[in-house]
């Protein structure tokens, strides 16, 4: 090959990566921009506001909202609640949807049909799970009336009182495991069968096959499941409003209580504060459980 | 039997043991040196033996499948419950429904914080409607258009987004796939990192772009973020990048432009990622709560899924008319795309 050839090689290989790369930004256009003027850019006017004295003055605060946000009664209860609520509803939701995930993927006749009735809860809407949960978790409802019956137990404000973060968690989980469930199956199907069998032949009984072999196979997806999880346990607000609005009982009240009042209130400063609190907070957990992920990852590989 | 085996194994082990070497007598040849009777026996005994341990195995197997239908049953009832519950009280008459369940909302407090009232009457459940009737339907849609009308926002403010951001998305899916340096890639997790905000971060970004480019309470101030949001991103790029490059080499061999290798050959490729995404958006937005709550400000602009909530006691009839038919739209999709459902998202999770 000459030198002008290669020359010409590698221009031409370089003209083909800026056409690869003026394409595949002309794809990216209309997201990027839409992010940017939605998303990026109006966060980095809420950290500025955050650090202003209120939304009319805008001298510098420094981190006084910030003291103010932390100190904040309200603020404490929302995101200790918040924090309770997420820290029980996804590992629970995790461990259950994995443990009926293992039970679908064994020989159980109608396992599509099960599959699928497990799926239905996510279709149904928020607001008719808020008709039916009435009926059955009023003051007045029928769970209290069963419990009467059989126990004689006094009535349970379910709502107003310690049980309702467990009521809620059970509401989460109701929803959200038939996804976990076909998220596990698809992972525990995508482990190669010869090695199952081997291990077998082996000996390995049932429990050993799980923990040495299919947690192995399992760790993106468990990771996966969590942090959609994770997501979803946020969601549980809506449900949680419907029912019982803007102030509800102390243990119920969580972060998104919080901000819509402040949005009631158009408290900016605390609003912005909140939200890149709230941020920072969401970047560390999703930063320890990546960072989790792929410890475990280069720890079995090796 | 095994006991001459086990003995001679024994005493050819001391033999070996004093280095003394006698061949192992093979099971054949132990075998052919018994009588006839005694090979019966042997036969027999070895057969029943393995019966027994078939048996045995086949009976755990037994339990164990059945402990894990009934744990799967028992969670297949508790998911279908609400569902029938609501479509089958939806056929009641008013007054059946006021006279079942009449007693919980009469009591319902009329602000969040006021107590219960004690109420000694207790409220029935009922499945199976006296008397099958469509009064709440009827009453539902030919006289109380409020209904309706939230029902049409619901539409009006979730077909758009839906629509909308899967366009975007497998747009930007589809550059994040083919372009993949090291500033993209940060670019990428950056999207990564916006879709697994909650709302209760991103709406205030959002509420302040709203604010000023002034689409305050109308529906652009919903739908616009709805469209521009990451969520689709991630499940689309990673299922994008299963895609074998081979096939876009081919394409491009063969002549086609950038855009129809996008519609011709990336897109009907994941097709069962875009339509679980679609499903997933739908029931995301056709329930949302916080956008409305929050952009909104005026009543009659905000979907079902908020409105519905506030019924008040002599519309209890109607709100489960009004719920089984809110609740149609998504059971309809996810009947017709439940098989892409658990194809495009089944993908996610597995490296």
């Amino acid at each position: 090959m000459t030198q002008k050839q290669k020359r010409h090689k590698s221009l031409s290989r370089t003209g083909a990566r800026i056409r690869e790369w003026g394409v595949s930004t002309g794809f990216l256009l209309p997201s990027f921009a839409g992010v940017i003027l939605f998303f990026f850019f109006p966060f980095a006017m809420l950290i500025r506001m955050s650090f202003q004295k209120s939304a009319t003055n805008s001298s510098f605060a420094g981190l006084d909202n910030y003291t103010n946000v932390l100190t904040n009664e309200a603020f404490i209860t929302a995101s200790r609640n918040t924090a309770v609520l997420s820290a029980v509803a996804v590992p629970a939701g995790v461990l259950l949807s994995l443990l009926l995930a293992l039970i679908l993927n064994s020989k159980i006749p109608g396992r599509s049909i099960f599959r699928s009735i497990l799926l239905t809860p996510m279709m149904v809407p928020v607001a008719s799970i808020v008709l039916i949960w009435q009926v059955f978790f009023s003051f007045n409802g029928m769970l209290n009336g069963w419990l009467g019956e059989l126990f004689n137990v006094d009535r349970i404000d379910w709502m107003k009182d310690e049980m309702g973060q467990i009521v809620l968690i059970l509401l989460f989980l109701w929803k959200n495991l038939g996804l976990n469930i076909i998220l596990f199956l698809s992972a525990l199907n995508s482990i190669p069968q010869e090695i199952i069998e081997s291990s077998v032949m082996d000996g390995a009984g049932a429990i050993r096959r799980f923990f040495s072999i299919r947690l192995f196979y399992l760790g993106p997806t468990i990771f996966f499941v969590a942090i959609m999880s994770l997501i979803n346990s946020f969601k549980i607000f809506r449900e949680e409003y419907l029912l019982t609005g803007d102030y509800p009982y102390d243990k119920l009240y969580t972060l998104q209580h919080f901000m819509n009042n402040k949005f009631t209130h158009l408290d900016y400063s605390q609003l912005s504060t909140g939200a890149v609190v709230m941020c920072i907070a969401m970047v560390v957990i999703v930063g320890i459980l990546f960072f989790a992920e792929s410890r475990l990852d280069s720890g079995t590989e090796e | 039997m095994d006991d001459r085996i086990r003995e001679m194994r024994r005493r050819q082990a001391t033999l070996a043991r004093r280095n003394v070497y006698k061949p192992t007598p093979e099971v054949s040849s132990y075998f052919s040196s018994l009588k006839p009777e005694e090979k019966i026996k042997f036969v027999s005994s070895a057969r029943s033996r393995n019966a027994k341990i078939l048996a045995k195995r086949r009976l755990k197997n037994r339990i164990f499948t059945a402990l894990g239908v009934a744990v799967i049953s028992a969670a297949a009832l508790l998911a279908l419950i609400p569902i029938f519950f609501t479509f089958l009280n939806s056929f009641m008459s008013s007054a059946e429904i006021t006279s079942n369940y009449g007693v919980i909302f009469q009591s319902l407090p009329g602000d969040s914080n006021g107590a219960a009232e004690f109420l000694s009457r207790r409220p029935q459940l009922q499945l199976i409607p006296q008397q099958v009737s469509v009064e709440q339907y009827s009453k539902l849609l030919f006289m109380t258009p409020s209904y309706l009308f939230r029902y049409w926002n619901s539409i009006l403010l979730t077909v758009p987004i839906v629509a909308g951001q899967l366009i975007v998305a497998s747009m930007a899916s589809y550059s994040f796939m083919r372009y993949r340096r090291k500033r993209r890639e940060v670019l990428f997790f950056s999207y990564v990192i916006l879709m697994l905000m909650p709302f209760q971060v991103t709406l205030v970004p959002n509420y302040l772009i709203s604010d000023k480019l002034n689409i305050l309470d109308s529906y652009l101030s919903i739908i616009l973020p709805g469209v521009f949001s990451t969520f689709s991103v991630f499940l689309l790029t990673k299922y994008m990048r299963r895609i074998p490059s081979a096939y876009i080499e081919a394409a491009r061999i063969d002549g086609a432009g950038e855009w129809q290798i996008f519609t011709r050959i990336v897109l009907p490729n994941c097709k069962n990622a875009v339509f679980a995404m679609a499903i997933l958006l739908f029931i995301d937005y056709w329930n949302m709560v916080e956008q409305p709550l929050i952009m909104l400000s005026s009543e009659e602009k905000r979907p079902l899924s908020v409105f519905l909530a506030q019924v008040n006691m002599d519309e209890i009839g109607m709100a489960f008319a009004a719920c089984a038919l809110y609740m149609v739209p998504p059971l309809l999709i996810f009947l017709r795309g439940e098989d892409y459902l658990v194809e495009g998202v089944s993908q996610a999770g597995v490296k």
